[in-house]
């Protein structure tokens, strides 16, 4: 088993083929350049949607009308599930909370949650995997293996379960950004290990590794200098295509009641769990609005992510040959003569 | 030429052993795993009773469960069950875990067979179409179609077809596994599977196979979406390439016409990653089965996770945990077996 | 003399490249007769595959192709797809240049060959169709006990034999054999010419057999045909042109093998050029040694000496004015080539 990361078709490819390339100061800019066509729209258009979630989420308290546990403004209670209106644009919870405040704040949770994991997953897969691929040994054996043994497992079940370690059982430490975070970053350490790992060793052996290696230059230099170098290139396309699935897990998380404490902020998971059980009632606004908050949200992503990934990837890289029409033949053509 | 197929065919036995003994070391890690990680926690008996019994109860049904003992003691014990199938039982209904695994166990397996059909019969076809019209307009559609089959949550997608065909369209049902009076009747059968669907036709009451299939399909296809959207991608690639084979142009140049070119020589030829990769969907789906089966109320192993869960009963959710580990090993192993079978030039 | 099998005019095909079209093959002509083998040399990249690949009707997405490609008395041009099809194996069959990767893997050797007979002669019983597949392979020393084999039980020149033999079977007109020894050593190669000289005894098939080894023209062929740059520059019959070359490309291509009489090596000064923007007039001009004002400016005719025909205007002297004639040195020639 080699390809393990079935949304990264060829990453694998990509990681075995350091080409040493330096990229611009601006990445992104890069990688738009790089592109054309679909590819490109691609690219945009998730770029915008994370985007829009960005500013939503920075400026929250500016954008929602209530806070998100509201359920009465300026001593008038809003009442529950009332159906959108000009008051409540998205209606009100079962719990009557507007409904459009809970997912503009959800953004914001959201996109906490999400960049805290994929920094804490990357501060320490990163370095766990050159560590691990360059040393080798027996430690890089027991890493290989307790990663492969996670990346096999369902990654919700491992989230909940290192959820509850952090929780202590007592659910008054729960809750928090920083413990759902790190519940995800448990998720998501073994695929940067892996690739990092795999890219480390594939780089070790060559020649310019090598030769540094024969100057002297110590293990630290060469790890940071010139593997890191080549094999860092990858991350940006795990991290995003691991956004996307991030969010995912969170939602996931929320909606089994775990993950994000309903006191400590709005989660769009953990609405979607309380609306499962009014669509009996043809209730659909308590689900809608934040179902397609997350799903937007993780299309914006997995498209900025796919599209690195296309770029980083000639092989995927679309090229789009023209149809050859055939000009009419050259005036003065040789004709068949003989001498 | 004998001896060379000989030597091959041990170096499929030799692969399958290889194969074979990983799957014990990946089942002990997790199992080992969930254990301590729950036990950081602290007491189960504590998270599951505190508060509602009183402390000498609590040390009575303490000393029953043998947690008083020193936790390595008990962590052998819980492994030297596991060994024997014996994943423990649970602390608030007193349930055998393995009785959880055979009588749910069952409802999950029918419930992500048919989510795999629903995967295959969706990825599939798009992706082949995907593949022919590559960079097209209809590619396009279907990559989109693919990401946006990922990034919408199984619970989102099952409440919106739940509101759709259910609560307004009433075509089927909204949750569980069967009407009561069905369930009632069908579970009466001689060798009960606790397969519903199979149980109904051992019965043979067709109303009653009706009434399971439409409790059936808005479960299956939740379930199916969380991945055809990665078979349609897999397909796609697959054939891409495949399409440009060597032996593809060769078929092409004996004049074989060039459907019959992609359907016998690139298509089964893209099949072989395909199967490869199915073997790492299984966690996927294990996973998507938790969401699934919560947002249908389909009883279930993510079921009763999240039952369990929700009275903090660790011990149950332990124990449901470890034997999914095990699953899925086993599962991703069967997957490997079997790619390696279909593929001539690993079976001999 | 019998009317040929084959006989192309003027045929191009150019296939669409990422920085436009690449005129790979740019007007040739040439004819082949029943029994004849001609051999097609140049160096890699002159178009050799292209021109074998056009005449089978293999050409890659958005490539053009046209001219006329006469073969038994139809143009295969002006053919419906469907009908062009059935010529493609029944009439022509193409032997590739590496054997290991040209035979689906998943199938037997037994279902390659019924699925040809199936396709091309559906008349056939399965006895019928077995006694044909096996008389083909025994013909090549396959013996019948490996006809239910996978392809990946043969060697490599086991498998050329069995590709032959799937061309064999339905006993084509036409034989197409690009560089087909080329990927193989040395004593399987004189064994695949060993059968390509029997199957000539035993069918007379017209064969073009492609190769960058004067050595298999020298041994094999009746007639060659030289391609530079996506033209045939000369061709005739082999004793006549090995003695006599007429054009200075296949006079230096001449001089650049190795011999026992070999005292030093020659090369070719410059490279091959790119086919997508190739040179003005004749395409050898920038790399030719005898180079005249004319050579950049006006193409060349196609003169016939004896049994030979070349395209320079060295042999055409007389249609020259005095400005033509003046010699052009090698330095000059990107001025003119952007003239």
């Amino acid at each position: 088993m080699s390809i393990n990361l079935p949304e990264l078709e060829g990453t694998e490819a990509a990681v075995a083929l350091p080409t040493g390339r330096r990229h611009s100061r601006v990445p992104g800019l890069d990688a738009i350049r790089a592109t054309s066509g679909f590819q490109r729209g691609m690219l945009v258009a998730g770029a915008l949607i994370v985007l829009f979630f960005t500013v939503v989420a920075v400026f929250a308290k500016l954008i929602a009308p209530y806070g998100f546990n509201d359920d009465r403004h300026g001593g008038k209670v809003f009442g529950r599930l009332v159906a959108p209106s000009s008051q409540h644009w998205m209606g009100t919870t079962s719990g009557g909370e507007d409904v459009y405040s809970r997912v503009v704040f959800g953004a914001q949770t959201a996109m906490e949650v999400i960049v805290l994991a994929v920094l804490l997953s990357i501060v320490v897969g990163v370095p766990l995997g050159l560590l691990s691929g360059y040393f080798g040994g027996w430690l890089d054996r027991v890493l290989v293996l307790v990663t492969d043994a996670l990346f096999a497992f369902p990654s919700l079940l491992l989230a909940i379960i290192v959820s509850i370690a952090i929780a202590g059982g007592s659910s008054s430490a729960t809750g928090g950004i920083l413990s759902a975070a790190i519940s995800i970053t448990v998720v998501y350490v073994p695929q940067y290990f892996r690739v990092v790992r795999n890219a480390t060793v594939a780089a070790r052996e060559e020649p310019y590794v090598e030769a540094a290696r024969t100057l002297g230059a110590s293990p630290l230099a060469i790890m940071t200098r010139y593997i890191f170098g080549n094999v860092v290139q990858t991350v940006p396309v795990i991290a995003t295509l691991n956004a996307g699935d991030a969010i995912l897990t969170l939602a996931g998380l929320g909606f089994l009641g775990y993950g994000i404490d309903p006191s400590a902020g709005a989660e769009w998971g953990h609405d979607l769990s309380k609306a499962i059980s009014d669509t009996s009632n043809g209730i659909w606004w308590t689900g809608v609005y934040p179902g397609v908050a997350i799903a937007l949200l993780v299309v914006g992503v997995t498209l900025v992510g796919e599209s690195l990934n296309d770029v980083l990837n000639p092989l995927l890289r679309t090229t789009r040959l023209k149809q050859v029409v055939l000009p009419s033949r050259r005036t003065g053509e040789p004709t068949q003569e003989s001498a | 030429m004998a001896t060379a197929t000989k030597s091959s065919s041990g170096s499929l036995r030799t692969y399958l052993i290889t194969r074979l003994l990983l799957v014990i070391p990946m089942v002990w890690i997790l199992v080992t795993l969930v254990f301590f990680v729950l036990r950081v926690v602290g007491d189960p008996i504590q998270s599951a009773f505190g508060g509602r019994l009183s402390p000498a109860d609590i040390a009575v049904r303490r000393h029953a469960a043998g947690l008083d003992k020193p936790l390595l003691s008990q962590y052998w014990h819980y492994l030297v069950g596991v060994t024997h199938g014996d994943f423990g039982t649970s602390l608030t209904d007193n349930t055998r875990i393995s009785h959880i695994l055979i009588v749910n166990g069952a409802a999950t397996l029918e419930l992500t067979f048919w989510a795999v059909l629903v995967a295959i019969a969706v990825g599939v076809p798009l992706g082949r179409v995907a593949a022919r019209y590559r960079d097209r307009l209809p590619d396009v559609g279907l990559r989109l179609f693919a990401v946006l089959a990922y990034a919408v949550p199984v619970f989102f997608l099952g409440l919106l077809l739940k509101l759709l065909f259910a609560t307004n369209l009433t075509w089927f049902y909204a949750s569980g596994r069967a009407s009561p009076n069905v369930e009632i009747a069908i579970n009466n059968v001689a060798p009960n599977t606790h397969i519903y669907i199979i149980n109904a036709i051992q019965y043979g009451n067709v109303s009653d196979i009706w009434d399971v299939l439409r409790h059936t399909v808005l479960p299956a296809i939740t379930l199916g979406m969380l991945v055809a959207g990665v078979f349609l991608r897999l397909v796609r690639v697959n054939l891409l390439q495949t399409m440009r084979a060597d032996y593809v142009e060769a078929a092409r140049a004996r004049g074989v016409p060039e459907r019959r070119v992609i359907r016998k020589h690139a298509f089964r030829n893209a099949l072989i990653p395909v199967v490869t990769v199915m073997g790492l969907q299984v966690a996927t789906l294990l996973g998507g089965a938790v969401l699934t089966e919560t947002t249908f109320e389909w009883q279930g192993l993510g079921y009763k996770i999240a039952y369990y869960l929700s009275r903090q009963d660790y011990v149950a959710v332990q124990g449901i945990v470890a034997a999914v580990a095990v699953i899925v090993a086993l599962t991703s192993f069967l997957i490997d077996v079997a790619a390696a079978v279909i593929d001539p030039r690993v079976r001999y | 003399m019998s009317a040929p099998v084959v006989d192309v005019r003027d045929m191009r095909v150019w296939y669409a490249g990422p920085s436009g079209p690449v005129q790979a093959v740019d007007g040739v002509t040439f004819a082949l007769r029943q029994g004849e083998v001609l051999g097609l040399v140049g160096e890699s990249g002159s178009g050799k595959s292209t021109l074998g690949r056009g005449l089978m009707g293999l050409v890659p997405r958005g490539a053009a192709i046209d001219g006329s490609i006469e073969f038994d008395g139809r143009d295969l041009l002006s053919l419906p797809k469907k009908e062009r099809g059935r010529v493609r194996g029944a009439g022509m069959g193409l032997i590739f240049q590496e054997p290991m990767t040209r035979l689906d893997p998943l199938m037997k050797v037994s279902k390659h060959f019924t699925e040809v007979l199936k396709v091309h002669e559906p008349k056939l019983s399965k006895d019928e169709a077995r006694i044909r597949a096996l008389d083909a392979l025994r013909s090549l020393g396959i013996p019948p006990t490996r006809y239910d084999n996978y392809p990946h039980e043969f060697s490599g020149g086991m498998r050329q034999r069995i590709m032959i033999a799937l061309a064999l079977v339905l006993r084509p007109k036409f034989i197409v054999a690009d560089e087909p020894t080329t990927a193989l050593d040395v004593l399987v190669e004189a064994q695949i010419l060993r059968i390509l000289a029997d199957i000539r005894e035993r069918y007379a098939p017209a064969i073009l057999l492609i190769t960058h080894n004067l050595g298999i023209v020298a041994e094999a062929c009746d007639r060659v045909a030289v391609m530079y740059a996506g033209r045939i520059v000369e061709q005739g019959p082999v004793r006549d042109i090995f003695a006599t070359p007429r054009h200075p490309y296949t006079r230096a291509l001449l001089n650049s093998t190795i011999s026992l009489s070999t005292r030093e090596l020659h090369s070719i000064p410059g490279a091959p050029p790119d086919l997508v923007r190739p040179p003005t007039a004749c395409r050898f001009h920038p790399r030719c040694e005898h180079v005249m004002r004319v050579c950049a400016d006006v193409f060349p005719p196609t003169v016939r000496v004896d049994r030979q025909e070349a395209e320079c205007w060295l042999l055409a002297t007389d249609r020259i004015d005095a400005a033509g004639r003046a010699p052009l040195s090698r330095q000059e020639v990107p001025v003119a080539d952007e003239a």
